[in-house]
Parts: structure tokens; C-alpha cells; sequence
């Protein structure tokens, strides 16, 4: 079995229109890990989570996930790995119905209808949307909408779940909810988020991209709670943290 | 109509298409295929025919009540498109002006009759197409008539349409809302920023065109149709209702069914 590693060694991308968005960046995600990616608006975060399965290519660098380095040729090995959750799940939902479009993947992974409907149905129940399978992804409320697209993607079974917002948009029910499942996941998890009690909680590590680098890397707790370093990165405490002496 | 209002009437129409009814549950391509059938048949006929198309008001009737579509729907919608059809046939009774029938005194010219006979034909096509896509979701349509041998490439892109209409008539409705809520009077209300309006909505459909194929291409879609789920069967029901208004449509288009229970009346008046 391969192990779920994501690692960067010194990637930079630049954007054809010359805004350079990756400096230079290096970091390891290991096997199980769940780590959380915070920063300001504009800071690197979407484009990193875009090099993670291949959507974007870096400029200069090595991307290598689990045992394989990321170029034009393995990406679409790569995203049989790597399961990408998109921040509008408008985008990411694009069959009729609730149930086709868990099926859409593990479709084109070539498997037989038997096992699309077993795997669609397991992933449909890890996120309590069994009962939903046969409506249009426009008759769903936004909290049933990301909880379809994440069983979208977790029917393709991959070893690595990387989430851009994931929390975005939902009622505070929703988010809890959310949290909890994504608590329960053994999958090695990589989540980009302003939400940053979400990142506390779900998260035992945390990295803060700054201008397309890493500004610091570490354990949530010890990283989100540090002040100074949260305000020069137009972030704040976490809520949870705030009233602690 | 205002926007919103389109929106909502585009709305209930979908609404209207999920319901769980004898109609809806019908397998799509029995009822795609009766729909073909009947509109190749009313519009077959000859321009001067009036009686002999009326029966065929049965199947719209018909489908209305067992799928439980609100007639007035139906109704406003045909009043809402029917200008078109008024303004192909409105200069036929001023052209045609031989006398065909006379009704109490009365003289009525062909053109006339043929007028009433494109208002009929009209009638009923449309309600038979509006009916249709009321008692069966968008997606069911297009998967039928990729099963029944249309490209996946048309159906594909019938099913991305359906998807984001409402998603782009949404973003829509929240561009015109903020010029609404800025813009007083006619000020602000102009050709030049509509134009712009429309603009900014292809540009922001040109980017989450692409936001979506790169969620397709994260699922593993590599160049090609879309596939599909075998889920769908043709149940023996399917083909008995479907064999049964075939064969209605059949005898109405053979056999002048009007102008027989005419006859029959007028048999048992006579005895």
C-alpha cells in the first residue's frame, strides 16, 4: 500500500499573467494527518489547493503525492488519489440528479453499475443524504448541497480529502454538523479555511501561507492561538481562544 | 413580465415535473415517443379541417388530470405564446374568402376555417409539449432521447442548459437587483448599462464554465459523453399505455371520429 504523503519541495507557479502566486514553498502532509491551510485573502491558499491534484501545474519545484510526482503525465493518476472538494458546491454538482452526479466519478473509473450504486450509497450515507439521491441539485438547501459534494467525492474512494472552504455559506447547524464529519474521516485531510474554529477543531496541525510561502507551520493549537502572528496575517483568534487568560 | 416572475413561472414548471403521479412515474420515452406521434398527427392534417381534430383534445385532457397539472397553468401558458400563432393565421380570412359552410344564416368563409384550424392545431401541440415537460423532469427527457438514439452530445448539453438555468438565471437576478437597488428612476436604467449587464454575466459564466470542467476533470472525466446510470426500465405498463394512445392516435387520424357520433345523434333523433 502507498502512503498518503503530499509534499511540496520548493514550488513556485506563476499565473500567465505574471502574478506570482507560489514562492518557493515547501511543506510535508503525512499519512492520517489533517492539517489546515489559513492565510489572508490573496495569500496563496486556492492556488496551492489547485496544485494538489493537478488542476494547475507548478512553474518550478516538485509536487509529489503519495508515490508519484506531479507533471502532465500522472496527474490523472493523481486525481484517483486525491479527492477535491471546490468551495461552491454549485460548480461541483453538475448532474440532473443528486444521485448521478455521486455516481459521475466512480463511473469514470470504470466500474461496473453494481458497485457505483454500493459506493454511491455509502458515500450518500456518510453524509445523510441518502433520502435526497433523486432530486436536482438546485431543489437542495445550501447545507445538503456541500454535504452531496463531499459525498461526491469520498464515492471515489481517495486516499487524500483537500477541501477549499468547506464551511462557507452554511447555518451554523450545518457547520457543526460538518465538523463532526469531517472529525470521523481517516482519510490524511488538507483543508483551506477562514473559519478558523473549524481549523481548531478538526485540525491537529496548521500552516499560515503568506504571500506564497509558508509563514509558519505547526500544531493548531500553539499557532492559531499566538496573536501577534495571527494579525499580521489579517486573521484574529479563533472565537474559542479569544477569552482564555 | 418582470424577471422574477419569469423565473418563478420557469420555477413551478420544474416543480410541477416532480411530482409523484401515474403520468410522472410513466417511463420518459413512452411518453417522448406519444408526444412525437401526436404532434406528426394534429399537424398532419389538412388546412381545412376543424371537426375531425377535436378528439384529439382527449389526450391533453387526459394527461392534465392523472398527472395533476393545474389546468389555468396550462391555459396561461398557450394565452402567453399564442400571438405567434393569431399573427401566422390572422391574414387567411381576409385572402380566402370562398364561402365553405353556412351555420344559422350565417356565412362563414374558408379562411376562416382555416384559421380556426391553425388556432386548434395550435392549441393542442403546445399544450402537448407543455404537458410533457410537466410531467417529466428535464434530465428524464434528455436521457430517453439519448436511449432512443440522439448524439450524446446534444442530450449532454441539453442536461448542462437545464442544470444551469437556474443557477444562471439566479446570478442574473442579483445583477439586475443591485442595478435596481442604484439606480433611480430612469437614471441608470439604459441601453448602455444593460449592455454591460450582460457583459458581466457572460464573463461570469465564461469562469465558472471553467471552474466546472475542472470539477469534471477532478472526477476523472477524460473527453468523451457523460455516463450514464442503467436505472431506468420499460416497464410492461409503460408499453400498455403506450400501445393504447398510439392506437387512439391512429383511429383518430383515420377515421373521422366527429363526424360519426354526429351521425350516431342524428340517427337517434331521426328513429
Amino acid at each position: 500500500m502507498s502512503h498518503h504523503i503530499v509534499e511540496f519541495r520548493n514550488v513556485s507557479y506563476r499565473y500567465p499573467d505574471g502574478t506570482e502566486a507560489l514562492r518557493d514553498i515547501s511543506f510535508r502532509v503525512t499519512h492520517g494527518e489533517s492539517v489546515g491551510i489559513v492565510g489572508a485573502n490573496g495569500a496563496g491558499k486556492s492556488t496551492l489547493l489547485m496544485h494538489m491534484n493537478g488542476s494547475l501545474l507548478q512553474s518550478s519545484g516538485t509536487v509529489v503525492i503519495g508515490d508519484l510526482r506531479l507533471d502532465r503525465r500522472t496527474r490523472q493518476e493523481i486525481r484517483k488519489k486525491v479527492g477535491v472538494v471546490f468551495q461552491n458546491p454549485d460548480d461541483q454538482l453538475f448532474m440532473p440528479t443528486v444521485l448521478e452526479d455521486v455516481a459521475f466519478g466512480p463511473l469514470n473509473l470504470g466500474l461496473d453499475t453494481e458497485d457505483v450504486m454500493q459506493r454511491a450509497q455509502e458515500a450518500l450515507d456518510t453524509v445523510g443524504c441518502w433520502h435526497l439521491r433523486d432530486k436536482p441539485p438546485h431543489h437542495l438547501s445550501g447545507g445538503q448541497k456541500s454535504a452531496v459534494a463531499i459525498a461526491s467525492v469520498m464515492a471515489m474512494h481517495p486516499d487524500i480529502l483537500v477541501m477549499d472552504e468547506p464551511a462557507s455559506n452554511l447555518d451554523p447547524k450545518s457547520r457543526r454538523s460538518l465538523i463532526n464529519m469531517l472529525k470521523g474521516f481517516r482519510h490524511s485531510r488538507i483543508i483551506a479555511s477562514h473559519d478558523l474554529d473549524l481549523v481548531l477543531d478538526v485540525c491537529q496541525r496548521c500552516i499560515v501561507v503568506r504571500d506564497g510561502s509558508v509563514a509558519a507551520d505547526g500544531p493548531s493549537e500553539a499557532i492559531l492561538s499566538d496573536k501577534a502572528l495571527m494579525e499580521e496575517n489579517n486573521l484574529e483568534l479563533p472565537l474559542s481562544l479569544m477569552n482564555r487568560p | 413580465m418582470s424577471f422574477d416572475n419569469a423565473y418563478f413561472s420557469v420555477g413551478f414548471l420544474d416543480r410541477l415535473s416532480y411530482q409523484d403521479t401515474f403520468v410522472h412515474r410513466l417511463d420518459a420515452r413512452a411518453k417522448v415517443i406519444i408526444t412525437a406521434a401526436f404532434l406528426l398527427a394534429v399537424i398532419s392534417f389538412p388546412k381545412y379541417e376543424v371537426s375531425a381534430i377535436l378528439p384529439f383534445s382527449l389526450l391533453p385532457v387526459l394527461l392534465m388530470t392523472l398527472g395533476d397539472i393545474p389546468a389555468g397553468f396550462v391555459l396561461r401558458k398557450i394565452l402567453l405564446v399564442s400571438p405567434f400563432a393569431i399573427l401566422v393565421g390572422i391574414f387567411n380570412p381576409v385572402l380566402d374568402r370562398a364561402a365553405a359552410l353556412e351555420v344559422l344564416g350565417l356565412t362563414i368563409s374558408a379562411g376562416w376555417v382555416s384559421f380556426f384550424s391553425i388556432m386548434v392545431k395550435f392549441t393542442l401541440s403546445i399544450s402537448a409539449a407543455l404537458l410533457l415537460v410537466a410531467t417529466t423532469s428535464f434530465p428524464g427527457i434528455c436521457n430517453a432521447l439519448q436511449r432512443l438514439g440522439v448524439p450524446g452530445i446534444f442530450t449532454t448539453q441539453l442536461v448542462f442548459l437545464y442544470r444551469y438555468m437556474f443557477v444562471l438565471m439566479e446570478e442574473a437576478m442579483r445583477i439586475v437587483r443591485a442595478r435596481d437597488m442604484r439606480s433611480f428612476g430612469q437614471r441608470g436604467r439604459g441601453v448602455r448599462v444593460f449592455v454591460r449587464l450582460v457583459g458581466m454575466l457572460f464573463i461570469r459564466t465564461m469562469s465558472r464554465a471553467e471552474r466546472i470542467y475542472n470539477a469534471m476533470l477532478s472526477r476523472g472525466f477524460v473527453r468523451g459523453d457523460i455516463p450514464q446510470l442503467g436505472q431506468h426500465r420499460f416497464a410492461l405498463i409503460d408499453l400498455v399505455f403506450m400501445i393504447v394512445a398510439l392506437g387512439l392516435l391512429v383511429l383518430f387520424r383515420m377515421v373521422p371520429v366527429t363526424g360519426l357520433i354526429g351521425q350516431y345523434v342524428r340517427g337517434v333523433f331521426a328513429g
